[in-house]
Parts: structure tokens; C-alpha cells; sequence
């Protein structure tokens, strides 16, 4: 057995410098132990179902419901540990507590619903005043449960922040059976839901009771908030629904895919999370997963094809170029100087003036063209009744794709013939 | 009422009633502008702030912490505000990206950093310590007068009270510019008041508010005390003055009651401990909001009568 044996890590083992990578390496390919397997898989299948339902929220903006629901949890824990202990059992049966922290969430949503319905005050401050409300009473709860005598009560504040270092083997397979369920869950209900987030009164018009599916939309985001409390905590699960769909929401403008993106990409960060945390010590579960899908948000909010940051600014200096060459051109078509550096590079790029800002063969030949669509867009107001047509006068649309050749034609009768333009030159 | 009573519960009862105070003050105009949950963000990044202003002077000295986390306050409400406008992004959403961001870089930033050796952990941070701010040097009601007893009040108290004070002289020297520029910001503007300049001063104020008491009182009892107690308020009145003075008043019980039941109703119940004050201040805050949605003479809404 000795001669054979050798350690798991054995590449670590045999390199100097410490190496980060293949731990990490390890991790991602399930190599990283049993334990770390499971809840890298438990992560991934959370990870799935808190994206895809958090978009159901996202899109029916109460994102921050979800936060409500994940600090009254905490009540729930507590009750739940005593009730267990009272009743002569261990106190710590994970599917106990969740139990309990399920009941206590699902009554902390039924007060911010009937504060909203009942009273004046907004659902904003209906979630603050729930949430900070349950978390008091959990805290309580908490405090009185460190001083009872059982002595085996260490281990409930992790539901803050979660924990999955010690984690017992049953309870990577509560959260990796439960993921898998609430991704079923998802599945099923992804019509209605998508139906209902987009566009309630639509739905109910055919038919959908718009309550209940709204109701079943927050028992999945209950039931994934539940799951996910041993593995990142209360305080960080509000960040698995709503930050994948935000992410999401810049990559696709159609409703059924916004779903399955934000889907992938809370899996994605779940598992890569519970990797790179399995990979060292010292980096705790919940927190790294967030931060991946922190930066996954990051890069989208910059590098989005549309919607992303990068393209609005690429958009915009487009824009810009297209104003310059043009103001350029009218000011050539009217013999003017061309003052403005920008412009200048702009034209001189395009070989249309001399760096000096003199007009080119081919900047006067342009600008002659351009001066003339302008003259056509004059008598185009006059005689045009047409205002849809008209107003799409913005001084950058090409009058080709406005009007067809005959009609421009036609303007062209009523200008004359072109007039040659005299440049500086 | 003797002795111990001024030595372990007087400093802790005045310290909760400043920062409930301090906290519920900015809280009505967050309400009533439905920026309520801003004082929540405001509160989870406080920790990173925290973390960081550790890291960097490794100390645990109070102004260093305090800047920190008013930074991080700061920095926080820049970020909602570029997450909104850059990725046009509904502002609950981003209120959430961008708060459990922070807290998880806190969480991580502790966790990586050797703070085992002072008293900096996220359970604190959470749910605070009033109890241990006791006035050890005080040995009955005369100590009040006392100036060397004095001397060993606990700093926070000192800390509190006085930005309890600033946040309350601000309320009434822009209390014209709050009342419009929250009830009709188009008027305001229209008026030319610096609406956007005021809507930040407020978040700032309330930041300051939430810093100042999270030092003293932790989390929970900065976000309780921001809405419960105005929101409480609001459903007692129509007029903002009212509402203000029935907020304070609410956040005062709350805090005095809370402290009272967490310490002494274990100890008529029978058992030998206390149990937190913090979230006991933040449950009593509750009940009262209850009583308020249940029993309050303008808890419908306008043009609905009331039920019941």
C-alpha cells in the first residue's frame, strides 16, 4: 500500500513555487475531493435556478423583494432549532431549518404583500421595514439560543454568510437535489411566469390568473433563497437573483432567452465560485461566487454588443464623425473655411480637403452633392404635405433612403439644373 | 433606578435613542421620496468601507473607520447612480448589484486579511454591541455631575449624539427646500432650487446618520430605525411636521423599550440573560409600525376610506 500510495496532489507536490493554478484546475474539474464536487454541482444547479427565476423578479421590477424574503429567513432558523431541540432531536437537521426558514419567509412575504394592499405605504418601504424587522427578531432568536444549554448550536450563523467548509456530505446533497428541483420548477412554469413579468394585464386578457402565477414566482424565488442559505448566506442569495439577470438583460432583447441567459449565467458563476473557493483557503464560498458574477456584470455592462457601454460610446463618436463630415462638406459647398481641427481630420482622412482645410476635386464634388440634397430637402418641405416623411429631415439621412428616384427626380425639376460650387481654391 | 442602572443601562438607552433619532430623521424623507431601501444598501456597505480603512491603517481608531465607511457610502451611490444611467437599469436592480457587491468584497476582504487579533467581524458588524457600552466609571445618578466620571463616558455616546444634532439643525435650516423639493420636485424646480444637489445632501445626511450609528448600534438598528419608525409616522398624520415629530417619538420608544425588554423582560421571563438589544430595538420598531398598519388614523390611501 505505501509503495503505490501516492498523494492526490502529487503535481503540486512536485513544483517549488507555489502554484495557484491547478488547485483551481483541480477544483473546476471536480478533482478537488468529493464534498467540494457536490457543492460545486449544488452551486451550479442554485446558480441556474436563482438566475433564471430572479429574472421573473427583475422583469416585474421587485428585485428587491428578494431581499426582503432572504432576511426574514432568519426568524425562521432560529424557531426551527429550538422547536427541534425542544422536541429532543439535534437541532442542526439542515432540512429542519430550512423548513423553518421557509415558513418564517414565506409569512415576512405575505406582510410586505398585505402592508402594499392595505396601507398607504410603498413596497420599498414595506421590504425595509420587513427585512430589518425579521432580521431584529432572528438576531433575538439567535442570542437566546447561545445561551441554551444544548451546547450544539454552533453552526446557525452561518446562514449569514453561509459555509461550506464543514459541510456535511447530506447537506451538499440538499442543496445539489434542491437546485436540481427548483431548475425543473423553472422550467415548467418559464411560459406563464415570462408571460406574466412582461406584461400582466396581456396575460390576464388570456386568461392567466395573474395572483397565482405572481404567488408561484415568489414560492420559486422562496424555495431558491432556502436552498442557497447554507451556501452563500442570507445577506449575499438576494445577489444570485437579481445580479444574472441584470447581466442578462444586456445581451438579449427577447424575453425567452433573457431567462436561459441569466440561467447560464448564474450556473456559471456558481460553479466557477464554489471552485476557485474550493481551491485555498481562505476565500469563502458565497462571497467568491458573488464576485463572479460581479464581474461577469462588469464586462457585460462595458462590452455588450447595444447596450453595452463600449458600444454606446463607439455609437456616439459615429455620430459625432458623421455631424463633422458633414457641417464640413456645407461649409466647402458654401465656400466657408473649415475652422475646427475635428472636422478637418475627419474630411482630410477621407481625402476630401488638404490638411490645410482646401477643398480636394473630390471634396468639392461631394459637397456639391450634398449642397443639392439639401436644396432638394427645401423644396421637399414645400411641396410635401407629408410630415411622417418630412420630419425624418435630420440633416444626416441620405435623401436616397428617404424618397424613391422618381420622386427625387421630380425635386430636381423643380431646382433647375446643378450649378457647379466654387471652392476656396 | 439606582446605581447600576446609571453604570449599564443609561449609556447604552441614550445611545440608542441618539442614533434611532439620527437615523429616522433623514428616514421620513426617504420614505416619502421611495428611496427607503437606500438606507439598506447604505448599511451592507458600510462593511467594506470598514474592512478597507482597517486594512489601510491597521488600526481600529474611530476616524480612519468612520471615513472609510463613509467613503464606501459614498462610492456606493455613485455606483447606483452610473449602473442606472450607463446600463439604463431600473434602480432597485442596481441598488441590489451593486450593495451585495460591496458586502461580498467586504466579507472576502475580512476573511483574506489577519483581523483575528482585534475585534472586527461581520457578526458585529451586523447586529452591533449596545450592551458593552457601559459607563464604568459612574457610580449613581450624582456621577451626572460629576467631570472625572464624565471623562469615562464611552466615546461613542459623545459621537452620536452630537451627529444626532447636526442631522437635526440640517432638518430645520433646509426643512423649505426638503418639504418641496420632496413633495414636488418639478416645482422645486421650477422654483430653481438644486434639487439633485439636495436629493444627494439627503443620502449623504442619511449615510453620515448610518456610519455614525453602525459604530455604536450595528445594521439592523440603522435599517429599522430609517423606515419603521417613519413609516410608522406617516400612517398617524398627513402633515409633514406631524410626521416628523411622531417619527422621533416612535424611534425614541423604540429604542428605550427595545433596550429595556432585551435586558430586563429575559429576566421576568425567568431566565439569566439578556438577549440583543439591537434586535430587540429593531422588533419593537416593528410592532409599532404593525400597530400603526392596523390601528392608524390615515394608514389608507388617499381616496380609499379606511377599513375596518
Amino acid at each position: 500500500m505505501a509503495g503505490g500510495w501516492r498523494p492526490r496532489n502529487w503535481i503540486n507536490s512536485r513544483s517549488q513555487a507555489p502554484d495557484l493554478v491547478s488547485p483551481f484546475l483541480e477544483a473546476l474539474f471536480l478533482g478537488a475531493g468529493y464534498n467540494a464536487a457536490l457543492v460545486a454541482i449544488g452551486a451550479a444547479l442554485l446558480g441556474f435556478s436563482a438566475g433564471a427565476s430572479g429574472t421573473f423578479l427583475f422583469l416585474r421590477k421587485r428585485a428587491l423583494v428578494s431581499d426582503a424574503v432572504a432576511h426574514a429567513t432568519l426568524p425562521g432558523v432560529g424557531l426551527a432549532f429550538m422547536a427541534m431541540v425542544w422536541a429532543g432531536g439535534d437541532g442542526r437537521n439542515l432540512v429542519g431549518l430550512l423548513a423553518g426558514s421557509a415558513l418564517s419567509a414565506w409569512l415576512g412575504l405575505l406582510v410586505v404583500e398585505w402592508m402594499v394592499r392595505r396601507t398607504r405605504l410603498s413596497e420599498d418601504t414595506a421590504i425595509g421595514a420587513v427585512l430589518s424587522v425579521f432580521f431584529g427578531v432572528g438576531v433575538v432568536l439567535l442570542t437566546i439560543i447561545q445561551t441554551m444549554s444544548t451546547g450544539r448550536q454552533a453552526g446557525l450563523e452561518d446562514f449569514l454568510l453561509g459555509a461550506t467548509a464543514g459541510m456535511l456530505f447530506q447537506d451538499a446533497v440538499v442543496i445539489a437535489v434542491g437546485g436540481a428541483l427548483a431548475v425543473c420548477a423553472t422550467f415548467i412554469l418559464r411560459r406563464p411566469m415570462t408571460l406574466v413579468a412582461f406584461d400582466p394585464e396581456f396575460a390576464a386578457a388570456n386568461g392567466y390568473d395573474v395572483r397565482r402565477i405572481d404567488l408561484a414566482m415568489m414560492a420559486l424565488v422562496l424555495a431558491v433563497t432556502v436552498i442557497g442559505l447554507k451556501l452563500v448566506g442570507l445577506v449575499l442569495i438576494v445577489a444570485m437573483l437579481i445580479i444574472p439577470p441584470v447581466t442578462a438583460r444586456f445581451w438579449t432583447e427577447e424575453s425567452d432567452k433573457v431567462v436561459w441567459y441569466a440561467g447560464v449565467l448564474g450556473g456559471v458563476a456558481g460553479y466557477v465560485g464554489a471552485a476557485i473557493s474550493a481551491s485555498a483557503p481562505a476565500l469563502p464560498t458565497g462571497p467568491i461566487i458573488v464576485l463572479v458574477s460581479a464581474t461577469l456584470f462588469g464586462l457585460s455592462l462595458f462590452f455588450a454588443p447595444a447596450r453595452g457601454v463600449a458600444a454606446a460610446l463607439i455609437r456616439h463618436r459615429r455620430f459625432q464623425r458623421r455631424v463633422h463630415r458633414r457641417q464640413g462638406l456645407l461649409a466647402l459647398a458654401r465656400g466657408e473655411s473649415i475652422l475646427e481641427p475635428y472636422t478637418i481630420r475627419v474630411l482630410s482622412a477621407e481625402g476630401l480637403v488638404r490638411p490645410d482645410g482646401v477643398a480636394t476635386d473630390d471634396g468639392r464634388a461631394i459637397a456639391a452633392k450634398i449642397a443639392r440634397d439639401e436644396r432638394r430637402w427645401d423644396i421637399v418641405r414645400e411641396v410635401h404635405q407629408d410630415a411622417g416623411l418630412t420630419g425624418r429631415y435630420d440633416g444626416l439621412t441620405p435623401i436616397e433612403e428617404v424618397f424613391t428616384a422618381d420622386e427625387i427626380a421630380e425635386f430636381d425639376r423643380l431646382i433647375g439644373a446643378p450649378r457647379p460650387v466654387g471652392g476656396s481654391a | 433606578m439606582g446605581a447600576d442602572f446609571v453604570q449599564f443601562s443609561l449609556t447604552p438607552i441614550l445611545i440608542g435613542v441618539f442614533a434611532s433619532i439620527a437615523c429616522a430623521l433623514p428616514g421620513n424623507f426617504l420614505v416619502l421620496r421611495r428611496q427607503a431601501l437606500i438606507g439598506d444598501a447604505i448599511s451592507h456597505v458600510v462593511l467594506p468601507g470598514i474592512v478597507v480603512a482597517f486594512l489601510l491603517t491597521s488600526s481600529v481608531a474611530t476616524l480612519p473607520m468612520l471615513a472609510g465607511a463613509a467613503g464606501a457610502a459614498v462610492l456606493a451611490v455613485i455606483l447606483i447612480e452610473a449602473i442606472k444611467r450607463l446600463g439604463r437599469i431600473e434602480p432597485g436592480a442596481a441598488m441590489g448589484v451593486t450593495f451585495t457587491t460591496l458586502f461580498a468584497a467586504g466579507v472576502l476582504l475580512l476573511e483574506q486579511s489577519d483581523t483575528s487579533s482585534v475585534h472586527l467581524d461581520v457578526e458585529h458588524a451586523l447586529m452591533g454591541n449596545l450592551e458593552s457600552l457601559i459607563w464604568l466609571r459612574a457610580d449613581g445618578w450624582q456621577s451626572l455631575v460629576d467631570p472625572v466620571a464624565l471623562a469615562g463616558l464611552p466615546p461613542e455616546l459623545l459621537r452620536i449624539a452630537v451627529v444626532a444634532g447636526l442631522i437635526a439643525v440640517l432638518t430645520v435650516v433646509f426643512w423649505r427646500w426638503l418639504k418641496i423639493s420632496t413633495f414636488d420636485a418639478g416645482f422645486a424646480e421650477a422654483l430653481g432650487l438644486p434639487t439633485r444637489t439636495i436629493g444627494m445632501g439627503l443620502v449623504i445626511a442619511a449615510a453620515v446618520a448610518a456610519v455614525a450609528a453602525f459604530d455604536a448600534v450595528g445594521s439592523i438598528i440603522v435599517i429599522a430605525m430609517f423606515i419603521c419608525p417613519p413609516a410608522a409616522a406617516r400612517l398617524m398624520t398627513n402633515r409633514l411636521e406631524a410626521q416628523v415629530w411622531w417619527s422621533v417619538g416612535f424611534a425614541a420608544l423604540s429604542a428605550v423599550l427595545g433596550y429595556v425588554l432585551a435586558g430586563y423582560g429575559p429576566l421576568w421571563l425567568g431566565a439569566t440573560n439578556a438577549v440583543s438589544a439591537a434586535g430587540m430595538i429593531a422588533a419593537v420598531s416593528g410592532v409599532i409600525l404593525g400597530l400603526a398598519c392596523l390601528f392608524g388614523p390615515h394608514r389608507a390611501r388617499v381616496g380609499v376610506a379606511a377599513e375596518g
